[in-house]
């Protein structure tokens, strides 16, 4: 398979396989107008098995999103062609408004204005808990 | 501290303080009698508890305060859909401080984002109820003058029992204590509350079906409600019901100096031929509820005497 090289644009590499779905949708690729590539189980020398998400912009990738999704990810910029620049994602302390709780009984889901705040409780599992309700954040990666 | 939202707000220095605070109320509460002057402190419960209001409502008249508030969400404006954040932030004009009792859970922490006027969580949902963790606390520093080297038997609807969970959380902070899980299958402790509680600390704990078996080992008898409607069938719930009531027989199988404890409301889990018994400390526990409320109130508002 032939993905074209992307002149300017951005290419998240060595994305968990499996997530590259999710991470596409997190983002909010699918409102984009320019042209996005998602490669599925792309082998990786590293991994085994990776998936890439291309993207012909410059677009403001949230790279909080991205390591909450895949933490081993890489965002790359790239201009004329070249990788100018990359970015190592970091695993946040805290995810603002990205993912929502999912407990009935939060006060989350009867006042929607209120930020949907995650708090980081154990790195080594990547486990996040609503401030509100302390329930589990739900991640299907 | 500004805020009491859950039990582990409270570093056990400060747990100590308000202990300190609470018996030496009970000791002269006419000292307290005007410390509160002044102050007003409204009670909003979005559901009804008419127990705990009247705990938080007594604690503040002794302290010579005022009350205001409602006791339903029907009879406040969250019935027209005002948010939490609104009506914390109108209160905030009317009153000092404020405790909240809201069926969802985290509503006292938005609450507390919004006010500018100290917030107590009164309880939200099957969450957190600190003031009971508070009040439980008390009676057992009081009725066994230490927190450490316990053992703490938990018995009841072990699964649903957030008061169950709070104090669990709370006492597996001090050293030497152990905790016997007494509850059927269906009402077991939650794998989560084990793990983060009692496992991951490596305290010592036993599970049990039967009250009779372990009662004999108990320091502590915490009882909790066994309702109905926790079983999936009627059946199940009449052949267990029974095995987990306190009665006089099983109070002669436990310790000289075991103590009884209960959050209350009580159905029929406690025979009130119990109540005679000197180790029945549940009424006294409601009264200790009222001198840490007292003590939390003075603490949030920077008051001392
Ligand atoms: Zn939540």
């Amino acid at each position: 398979m032939k993905i074209d090289a992307i002149k300017n644009g951005i290419v998240i590499d060595h994305i968990a396989a499996g997530c590259g779905m999710q991470l596409y949708n997190m983002l909010g690729l699918d409102k984009l107008d320019c042209s996005v590539a998602i490669i599925k189980n792309a082998p990786s020398l590293k991994m085994g098995k990776k998936d890439i998400i291309k993207i012909d912009s410059h677009f403001d990738v949230n790279l909080d999103i991205v390591s909450f999704v895949s933490p081993e990810a890489t965002v790359n910029i790239i201009e004329n062609e070249v990788c100018v620049e990359k970015r190592k994602t970091e695993l946040p302390e805290r995810l603002v408004n990205i993912i929502k709780c999912k407990n009935p009984r939060c006060i989350t889901t009867v006042e929607q204005e209120i930020t949907q705040e995650f708090v980081l409780t154990d790195r080594k599992k990547r486990e996040y808990r609503c401030i509100y309700c302390d329930t589990k954040a739900e991640v299907n990666r | 501290m500004r805020n009491l939202i859950n039990i582990l707000d409270l570093s056990v220095e400060e747990l100590d303080e308000l202990i300190a605070v609470a018996d030496d109320i009970l000791e002269d509460p006419d000292k307290y009698r005007e410390v509160c002057k002044s102050k007003i402190l409204a009670t909003l419960f979005y559901e009804p508890s008419t127990r705990t209001r009247l705990s938080f409502e007594s604690a503040m008249l002794s302290l010579g305060g005022q009350v205001l508030g409602f006791s339903e969400a029907s009879s406040s404006s969250a019935a027209k859909g005002e948010s939490v954040a609104d009506t914390i932030a109108i209160v905030s004009g009317y009153a000092d401080i404020i405790a909240m009792r809201h069926p969802k859970e985290g509503a006292p922490l938005v609450a507390a984002r919004h006010a500018r006027v100290p917030i107590i969580n009164a309880g939200d949902g099957g969450h957190y109820h600190p003031t009971q963790t508070l009040a439980d606390l008390l009676t057992i520093h009081h009725e066994k003058g230490r927190f450490d080297h316990l053992t703490i038997g938990l018995c009841g609807d072990l699964k649903f029992g957030r008061t169950v969970h709070s104090l669990i959380e709370a006492m597996s902070r001090y050293e030497g204590v152990k905790f016997v899980l007494i509850s059927p299958e269906e009402l077991k402790l939650p794998s989560f509350v084990k793990q983060e509680y009692i496992k991951d600390k490596k305290i010592p704990y036993v599970q049990s079906t039967s009250l009779d078996e372990v009662i004999g080992t108990l320091d502590i008898l915490y009882m909790t409600r066994v309702q109905k409607e926790r079983f999936f069938n009627e059946e199940d719930y009449v052949r267990l019901k029974d095995s987990y009531i306190l009665t006089t027989e099983k109070m002669k199988l436990a310790r000289e100096d075991m103590i009884v404890m209960h959050p209350l409301p009580r159905v029929n889990e406690i025979s009130t031929a119990v109540d005679d018994d000197p180790r029945a400390c549940y009424f006294r526990q409601t009264y200790y509820g009222k001198l840490m409320r007292m003590a939390l109130i003075m603490k949030l508002l920077d008051l001392k005497v």
